[in-house]
Order: C-alpha cells, then sequence, then structure tokens
C-alpha cells in the first residue's frame, strides 16, 4: 500500500512516498493531490476511490508532494517547477497510463499522460486564499496586514502562510499559474454530487464522491 | 424581499452547507442572529478565507482585505446584509 519512489530534490535524489495499489496492471492511474491543505480535506476521498478503482482492475498511486506529508525535503525549498519535474518523475516510475489531477494538481500534473482533472484551481486563488487567511489570523491577534504588502514582500523572501513556509520561488510561481490542461477531461463537482470537499473546514470521507469519481474514471480511462 | 436578494440567502446557506459538512436542514434553520466565526469552531481563518473566495465565485463579487472584519463574520444577518449589498451595487 506505500510504495516509495526516487524524486529529485535541492541535494540530489531523495526517497518519497507513495499511496499505492499496484498489482501490475495494464491501466495505472497517477493522482497528483491537491495543495497546501485542500490535499489533506481530499485525501479520504480520494484513498477510498483508489479502493475502488483497485476492486475494479485499475492500478493507482497518490505521491507525496515533495515538502508535503511524509517527505523529508524541505517545504520552503518547493518550487511549482519541483513539483512538476518530481510528478513527471512519479509517473515515469510508476509506469502510469493515466492521471488524475484534483484542483491545484492541475498546475504541476504530467500533462502529456491523458485522463482527468477534478475542479482544476487556478495558483493565483489559491494564493489569495493563503493570503487572506493569513491576514484574517492576523487581525483576530489583533496586528493589522495587508495582502498586497505581504505578496511584495513574499515575492523576494518568501512568506509563511497558514502555516506553510512558502519560498520566493513558490510564491512567484503561484501568482500567475494556471492549468496545463491539454486534452483532459475536466470534472466538475456537481458530477460527484454534494459540496466540494476541499471547502470543508474539517477534512471527511464522502463515499458517495468517491463512487461517483471511481464510475467516472473507469468510464474515461476505457474510452 | 426581491428574487435577487433571496438568491443571495440561499447561495450562501448552500456555501456554508458545504463549508461546515451541515445538512441543507441545519444550514436552513440559520437565522439573522446565528453566530460565525468565533461561534463555529470549526470555521478558523483557513476556513473563513476559503468561504469568502467561494462567495466571491459563485456570487461574482469582489469582497476586499478592509471589508473583512470581526462584525461581518459575527453572525449570518450581517454577512448576507452585506453581501446583498454587493450583489446589489453589480446590478
Amino acid at each position: 500500500m506505500i510504495a516509495s519512489w526516487p524524486c529529485p530534490g535541492p541535494h540530489g535524489q531523495s526517497e518519497e512516498y507513495a499511496f499505492a495499489f499496484d498489482r501490475g496492471r495494464m491501466v495505472r492511474l497517477l493522482i497528483v493531490p491537491a495543495l497546501f491543505d485542500e490535499a489533506n480535506r481530499t485525501r479520504r476521498m480520494l484513498v477510498d476511490t483508489m479502493r475502488l478503482l483497485d476492486e475494479a482492475g485499475v492500478d493507482s498511486f497518490l505521491p507525496d508532494l515533495p515538502g508535503c506529508n511524509e517527505s523529508l525535503q524541505a517545504f520552503s525549498a518547493q518550487s511549482l517547477h519541483a513539483w512538476r519535474r518530481a510528478m513527471a518523475q512519479a509517473a515515469r516510475h510508476f509506469g502510469a497510463t493515466d492521471v488524475l489531477a484534483v484542483r491545484g494538481g492541475a498546475l504541476v500534473f504530467p500533462h502529456t499522460l491523458p485522463g482527468l482533472v477534478l475542479e482544476p484551481a487556478k495558483g493565483g486563488s489559491i494564493l489569495r486564499q493563503l493570503l487572506r487567511a493569513r491576514v484574517i489570523s492576523a487581525r483576530e491577534a489583533g496586528r493589522q496586514e495587508d495582502s498586497a504588502a505581504l505578496l511584495e514582500a513574499g515575492r523576494s523572501g518568501g512568506l509563511e502562510l497558514a502555516g506553510w513556509h512558502c519560498g520566493a520561488s513558490l510564491i512567484a510561481g503561484l501568482e500567475t499559474a494556471t492549468s496545463q490542461i491539454e486534452g483532459q477531461r475536466i470534472v466538475s463537482q456537481s458530477e460527484l454530487g454534494g459540496g466540494g470537499l476541499w471547502l470543508r473546514a474539517e477534512p471527511a470521507a464522502a463515499t458517495e464522491q468517491s463512487a461517483a469519481l471511481a464510475q467516472i474514471v473507469l468510464a474515461e480511462i476505457a474510452t | 424581499m426581491s428574487d435577487t436578494e433571496s438568491d443571495t440567502d440561499s447561495t450562501l446557506r448552500a456555501i456554508l452547507s458545504d463549508v461546515l459538512g451541515l445538512s441543507p436542514d441545519r444550514v436552513a434553520a440559520f437565522d439573522a442572529s446565528t453566530g460565525l466565526f468565533g461561534d463555529l469552531p470549526e470555521l478558523d481563518s483557513m476556513a473563513v478565507a476559503g468561504l469568502l473566495t467561494e462567495i466571491e465565485d459563485r456570487l461574482d463579487v469582489v469582497i476586499e482585505d478592509d471589508e473583512v472584519d470581526g462584525e461581518l463574520l459575527e453572525s449570518y444577518g450581517n454577512l448576507l446584509a452585506f453581501l446583498e449589498s454587493k450583489v446589489a451595487e453589480k446590478a
């Protein structure tokens, strides 16, 4: 269930983990997770989807982005470029035939693979939300901060946003990044029924959404 | 209440249902005095940021930093009144 893969990092190769169902089957789906807190909120739903895909005869792989989860790499050293390179490497290592990118994962997924993208998010929206969370929590603590000034400082020196130590290159990359969809099917939340789990204040399971997503994936990769 | 106002109300309830993971029935019972930030422990700063961003997307309005204060998020009624005026400005 837990697989590892060699990932390029600033200090050479490092081992990263992936949650995987690998029985050496023909169809092998790489799942590129959402970014920041959205990855935690959607993880249970995706893992339940992976179980259903396994039962349907499809292998799937959910790698950690370097710097996230169990990764030994520093989060502050990450950039969209580094995550893109890492996901391309994971796709090669696991022999992925198809891809499912979730939300901000659409900014870093290997777009030469066929597959699907669930509710792709723009880098600018993700950054704006993180900046807003920081301004709100500062205000709660009695400090006045301003999104524009924070962004300016973050572009050159990096910035801590919602507990994430974002390096300057990640901030700069997010600001203008748009998804790199190239023919992949865009799946909208309304197709899964219910509200998007990335919106949830607390992580939760959603078995109906997992089932709907598994059906959509199976229909797409069979065609 | 005009159609626009009731649309804003139902959209806001739908978003709160998604963010809080509450059933539509429970969110339908929110009234103007229902407390939000400070009363609902799951609404931390990150969740509020997500809530505001989703509101902007679904209502097609822009909420400025300096418009977000404790009072705005204190109760359902305050947030709804603010958004209804935003939507009316746009029209």
